[in-house]
């Protein structure tokens, strides 16, 4: 089980969290304006890396809250966790 | 087929008076060049190398793997093979895998173990049942065997299952596909490999791919290898888990998530399972080796990863299911456990077909139930390769659906027990 550290809690185990998939995904300014591909590109394609990763988790049994985190996907080790303004620390 | 050595029961005969078997393939180095390269000697890839040189005379192939042949999710499944999907779309892919199942260790020469002792899939809600006969009456209509059975019939069909009231989830009833079962899956992957290596076909282990070469037009030329460069203007990427990495060196990215997948199995007991069991509500999956161990199989980590293990509590999750059905199994040991690495599309239904780069060929997203598609799977995509146009039961599964929006929903199908 991973020990995630919430940018709020402190280090918590995995089964407190909820994963969200990569982190930062920007959604088009105006979605009418872009093509199918590019919709589509939004809704459904993922780096998927092998090695590091930078994804969302939510806190769901804790305080709730959505962050991100960097980790890698060979060891799954996780280099650090930052608020979701912020930038990513590595 | 020019067999090695054919099998049968006057070869048994003889091998048993002494005379010693002689290798099933060649493990072959590379050549300069081939006409297609398959990326990945898993079940899928195999069969694609197969099917290829069996029916398109294409024997001119490789293929090529970073490990050893079957080491991946082919060694590493809990074998299930089954074709009741609800979309029809779904459902003609794996019916046309399950009808070549049938004859497979007629066709290959060699004994896959398929065995149609039944997938018997639990309802413990209404909702369930529902959803269970929304899939028998869909199955009906597209020929395809499925039918409904009641708690008393579920138990006759099944004894060690607990039926009673009390259970912690009771049987409502079950959906029950005779034909579908379970195979040995590491045969499933020699017997490929033995037949498609008696057509020319070069089987290359421990040979990663490190780089997809293009012309200034953009197709395809090649893979640049840890065994050095191999030319080809067809390359098919059949690379489960690392279907991303293996694409995104040729510049397409994917549709793609991958997560670690764990199984277990028990120490062997006497037969006490006669079929298989799902049930997508205490997420868990089991049936019984012809060894005798109990293979369990439950739902997917929640993080995309490439290590291969996973959480132990994932497995912990899962056996606690398969007590709260089986009650009985609670004394058992397990022997151990491990985890392969999935590829899942956001709609759980696979990818095959042609590629943005021409000469590039993809079969992958068949995420947590690759293993009873592999002789449809590569029945259909040898086609696609071999026409460079996808084959007609392949192509609702393009890579193009994703942009037009024509999702094939099998969720409901696939979230747990795929």
């Amino acid at each position: 089980m991973l020990l995630i550290p919430c940018p709020w809690c402190g280090p918590r185990p995995e089964n407190e969290f909820r994963y969200g998939g990569q982190a930062h995904l920007a959604r088009p300014e105006d979605p009418a304006a872009v093509d199918d591909a590019a919709w589509g590109d939004y809704l459904y394609t993922r780096d998927n890396p092998k090695g590091r990763h930078a994804e969302r988790w939510r806190h769901l049994h804790g305080c709730g809250r959505f962050f991100n985190c960097i980790r890698d996907t060979v060891t799954d080790r996780i280099a650090g966790t930052y608020k979701p303004a912020e930038a990513p620390p590595i | 087929m020019a067999h090695l050595s054919k099998f049968s029961f006057l070869s048994l005969l003889r091998h048993g008076a002494g005379k010693a078997w002689s290798r099933q393939w060649r493990d072959a180095q590379p050549k300069a060049a081939y006409d297609v390269i398959i990326v990945g000697a898993g079940g899928h890839g195999l069969a694609t190398a197969y099917y290829l040189a069996a029916e398109h005379g294409v024997r001119n192939v490789a293929v090529l793997d970073k490990g050893w042949l079957g080491g991946g999710n082919t060694g590493r499944n809990t074998t299930i093979i089954r074709s009741n999907y609800l979309r029809p779309e779904s459902a003609a892919l794996y019916e046309h895998a399950l009808k070549l199942w049938e004859g497979l260790s007629r066709t290959l020469n060699y004994n896959v173990m398929y065995s149609p002792r039944g997938v018997l899939k639990l309802a413990h809600t209404h909702h369930e049942v529902q959803v269970e006969k929304r899939h028998i009456y869909a199955n009906r209509l597209q020929g395809i065997d499925n039918e409904w059975l009641t708690p008393a019939e579920a138990a006759a069909f099944c004894p060690v299952l607990d039926v009673g009231e009390r259970s912690r989830h009771p049987i409502l009833g079950a959906a029950l596909q005779r034909r579908g079962g379970v195979a040995r899956h590491d045969a499933v992957a020699w017997a490929y490999a033995r037949a498609a290596s008696a057509y020319g076909v070069d089987i290359i282990q421990n040979c990663a791919v490190t780089a997809v070469t293009r012309d200034v037009s953009g197709a395809v030329t090649g893979v640049e290898t840890t065994r050095g460069p191999i030319g080809a203007v067809r390359i098919g990427v059949a690379a489960a888990g690392h279907t991303s990495v293996v694409m995104a060196m040729a510049g397409v990215r994917m549709p793609l998530e991958s997560f670690p997948l764990q199984a277990l199995v028990s120490e062997p007991v006497k037969p006490v399972l006669p079929c298989v069991v799902m049930s997508n509500n205490v997420h868990a999956y089991v049936s019984q080796s012809d060894k005798g161990e109990l293979v369990i199989g439950g739902g997917t980590d929640a993080y995309t990863s490439y290590s291969q293990a996973g959480g132990l509590y994932v497995s912990c999750e899962t056996l606690a299911a398969i007590l709260e059905m089986f009650p009985s199994f609670r004394r058992l040991r397990m022997l151990r456990n491990w985890g392969g690495i999935v590829d899942t599309t956001p709609d759980r239904s696979p990818i095959v077909g042609t590629t943005p780069v021409t000469g590039l060929y993809v079969n992958c997203g068949w995420g947590t139930g690759g293993f009873k598609a592999t002789p449809g799977s590569g029945h259909v995509f040898a086609a696609t390769i071999a026409r460079d146009a996808p084959h007609p039961l392949a192509a609702p599964f393009s890579l193009d659906r994703f942009a037009t929006g024509r999702l094939i929903d099998e969720a409901a199908a696939a979230a747990v027990a795929h």
